[in-house]
């Protein structure tokens, strides 16, 4: 059986509305009537900003000398963040290291409350056998200044005009550096499934990929990877935070 | 006017200001398969406990409750409420009195009761549903049920106690009080698969794969759970977890972004989306990744496929082919493709299990500033007439059928709620850190 009920909803609002005016009608005759108007408050201090708090893991804590570790960190409370070593970083994130020798990455928050500091060690052990004459010493931090991120518009996969230029150099540096075999990452913003995000982010990873092989980029050097809304470059929910997990990144791919 | 008279206008005034918005809202329609259908009355008296051991009076509470619980749950009972029934505890048939269970202000037409005892080591319940208004005849059910004591065990029988009575009153439709939830939990740290029962007690992490894993889907005869996870340079697989053997089994995933399979509900076949292409397509394999068939062809992304479970041979799915995101239905070999969402932005479909109904998230006012809701809907599939079930709450996503087509389970925000299919008697299931993609097992 398959029945329908309309259920209609108290329609006495208008009369609430009525009601709502009167009393307050009221209200206002009977604080004419009052002898002494209370002078007003002082005005209460500012509230006091909350104390930020600041987190950083490293994962794995244990590498080999040309290997890498991600670190992902996380503040509240703080408008800007750093990491020794690396400088300023967004309040929440991750990022490749391949350190060379153990370090330990403080992160410092900073926010209207102070800061806060809090660490992180990747342990380098003994250098493994000296790198192959074909290996690249390409780190993962210049490989960033030359290989830029490409971002998308909404529920889109499409390169856009303003990205076309990015993807050409990110092309040529890539077809200068042939040795170099790159993990292609597509993502999406926080809102809606959390299953189609990552066909959409597939897509993302793809498009950039294709671009990439148009200009000249072996697609045997290009593995994607979706990671859809599961990894977010930035959390807050409004439309400038939702541009930027909007992206298709290029990381190395070892 | 002095100020002692103003402060109950005051509270006047206030009530009313924030009453009135919810006035404002609009009018909702109400569907359902149990629409127009009188509920049964049915009163479940509290059990008598046969001896004074502690343990004893502690699970009679617990199943006093759990029981209860499992009626109001149920969907088609209108259950007394505790204050109104007759003051006698009886443990036999011979110790109702009947005639007060059917007169006011109980008013039942069936009522449970029995006993209860713990001892040596196991507890035992005895459980009769009588019709109170045939004092000829009035025994529907006997039953007697012995485990190992514990609380646990006690939740069972009540469980199983509940499932009988529903059955037996409700049209012959199994109850879904033994059934199971899995999910995606972050409880551990990172989002690995779990299971709780229907009703929210009991969770516990099946996985520990220290990765990203995500839409579990349960195997008709409960054995074994398909979900997808992220795999370091693999990327996402489809992998297969034996609840018998408690660890991974075979599952033959083929290259690029494989997400979100669904089972056919005879169990030999799996439905789910990969990207070996490079663009996310409708795959079907066999239950281990064997006979792989491609079924969808568009540029695009396609995911979240769902069985027609009365048939197996159509599956619904959600395809970008024109833009945002539509419910769509296929054949199984992938012809005859309808679209049927008029648009918005909608996904994650569920197929009733009496093949009638989807289920699925629809954000109809999607799109760049314009925030709409993401609420859950259910669409006749034959008439694509469709209601909505959530309003006004939350990101809504992810609604799953229970096996007696009367329930629904689904996320709100990082949680997971459960309904009646015509979106009443909504409740919260988790608490604790983020759940989500909620698949309610078979029976």
């Amino acid at each position: 059986m398959f029945t329908t009920v309309r259920i209609r909803k108290n329609h006495t609002n208008r009369r609430a509305l009525v009601l709502i005016a009167g009393l307050a009608a009221m209200l206002a005759i009977a604080g004419c009537h009052k002898k002494k108007v209370a002078p007003p408050p002082p005005p209460a201090p500012p509230p006091a900003a909350a104390a930020p708090t600041a987190n950083i893991t490293a994962q794995p804590d244990a590498i080999n000398a040309g290997q890498s570790a991600v670190l992902t960190w996380s503040t509240t409370d703080a408008n800007s963040a750093e990491i020794e070593g690396i400088g300023p970083v967004p309040t929440s994130g991750t990022r490749n290291v391949n350190p060379t020798e153990s370090t330990t990455y403080t992160l410092t928050a900073t926010g209207d409350g102070g800061s806060a500091t809090a660490t992180a060690r990747v342990t380098v052990n003994a250098a493994a056998a000296p790198s192959a004459p074909t290996e690249s010493n390409i780190t993962e931090d210049v490989f960033h200044q030359n290989v830029k991120d490409v971002f998308y518009d909404y529920d889109s996969y499409s390169i856009r005009p303003d990205a076309q230029s990015v993807v050409q150099q990110d092309a040529a540096y890539l077809n200068q550096h042939p040795e170099l075999k790159v993990v292609v990452g597509g993502y999406c913003d926080e809102r809606g499934s959390t299953e189609y995000n990552l066909a959409l982010g597939e897509n993302r990873a793809n498009a950039a990929k294709q671009a990439l092989v148009a200009d000249g980029v072996s697609p045997s050097r290009l593995r994607t990877v979706s990671y859809g809304k599961e990894k977010q470059f930035c959390t807050e929910h409004n439309e400038s935070c939702w541009q930027q997990n909007r992206r298709a990144d290029f990381t190395l791919d070892k | 006017m002095n100020g002692k008279k103003l402060l109950p206008i005051f509270v006047a005034i206030l009530v009313a200001v924030f009453v009135a918005p919810a006035l404002h809202a609009q009018d909702w329609v109400r569907t359902g398969t149990n629409l127009g259908v009188q509920r049964i009355r049915i009163a479940s008296a509290r059990f008598k406990p046969l001896n004074n051991n502690a343990q004893t009076l502690s699970f009679q509470s617990i199943f006093d409750q759990v029981l209860y619980n499992d009626l109001k749950n149920a969907g088609i009972f209108d259950v007394v409420s505790p204050s109104m029934i007759p003051p006698e505890t009886p443990g036999t048939p011979k110790e109702i009195h009947l005639d007060q269970w059917a007169a006011a202000p109980s008013n039942a037409a069936m009522v449970a009761f029995g006993n209860i005892a713990v001892d040596g080591g196991h507890v035992t319940v005895q459980g009769y549903l009588f019709d109170a208004k045939n004092p000829q005849t009035p025994q529907i059910l006997g039953k007697q049920y012995s485990d190992d004591a514990g609380i646990e065990n006690t939740r069972w029988i009540a469980h199983r106690f509940a499932d009988e009575i529903i059955e037996r009153v409700g049209g012959g439709i199994n109850g879904i009080c033994e059934t199971h939830i899995y999910y995606v939990s972050n409880h551990s740290g990172n989002k690995e698969i779990w299971v709780m029962d229907y009703d929210g007690y009991n969770a516990h992490q099946i996985t520990h794969l220290g990765t990203i894993s995500l839409s579990p889907r349960v195997s008709p005869d409960n054995t074994r759970v398909a979900f997808s996870s992220l795999e370091n340079h693999k990327g996402w697989v489809i992998r297969m977890w034996s609840l018998t053997l408690n660890r991974p089994v075979r599952f033959a995933s083929p290259g690029g972004t494989s997400i979100s399979p669904a089972w056919s509900s005879d169990g030999t076949k799996i439905a789910f989306s990969s990207s070996r292409t490079g663009d996310n397509e409708i795959y079907t394999t066999g239950p281990d990744g064997g006979d792989l068939h491609r079924i969808t062809a568009f540029r695009g992304p396609d995911s979240s496929p769902t069985w027609n479970p009365k048939t197996n041979s159509q599956i619904a799915w959600v395809s970008g082919r024109t833009g945002l995101p539509q419910i769509y239905t296929m054949n199984a070999d992938g012809s005859n493709v309808l679209r049927l969402t008029d648009g918005g932005y909608a996904t994650s479909p569920s197929w009733s299990p009496n093949g009638q109904f989807l289920t699925f998230a629809w954000n109809r006012k999607y799109g760049p500033g314009a925030p709409g809701g993401q609420d859950i809907y259910i669409m006749d599939v034959a008439s694509r007439h469709w209601v909505q079930l959530t309003h006004e709450q939350g990101a809504n996503d992810s609604p799953s059928w229970a096996p007696d087509n009367r329930h629904i389970v689904f996320q709100r925000d990082n949680q997971i709620w459960s309904m009646l299919a015509d979106g009443t008697d909504q409740q919260q299931l988790t608490h604790q850190g983020s759940n989500t993609m909620p698949n309610w097992s078979w029976k």
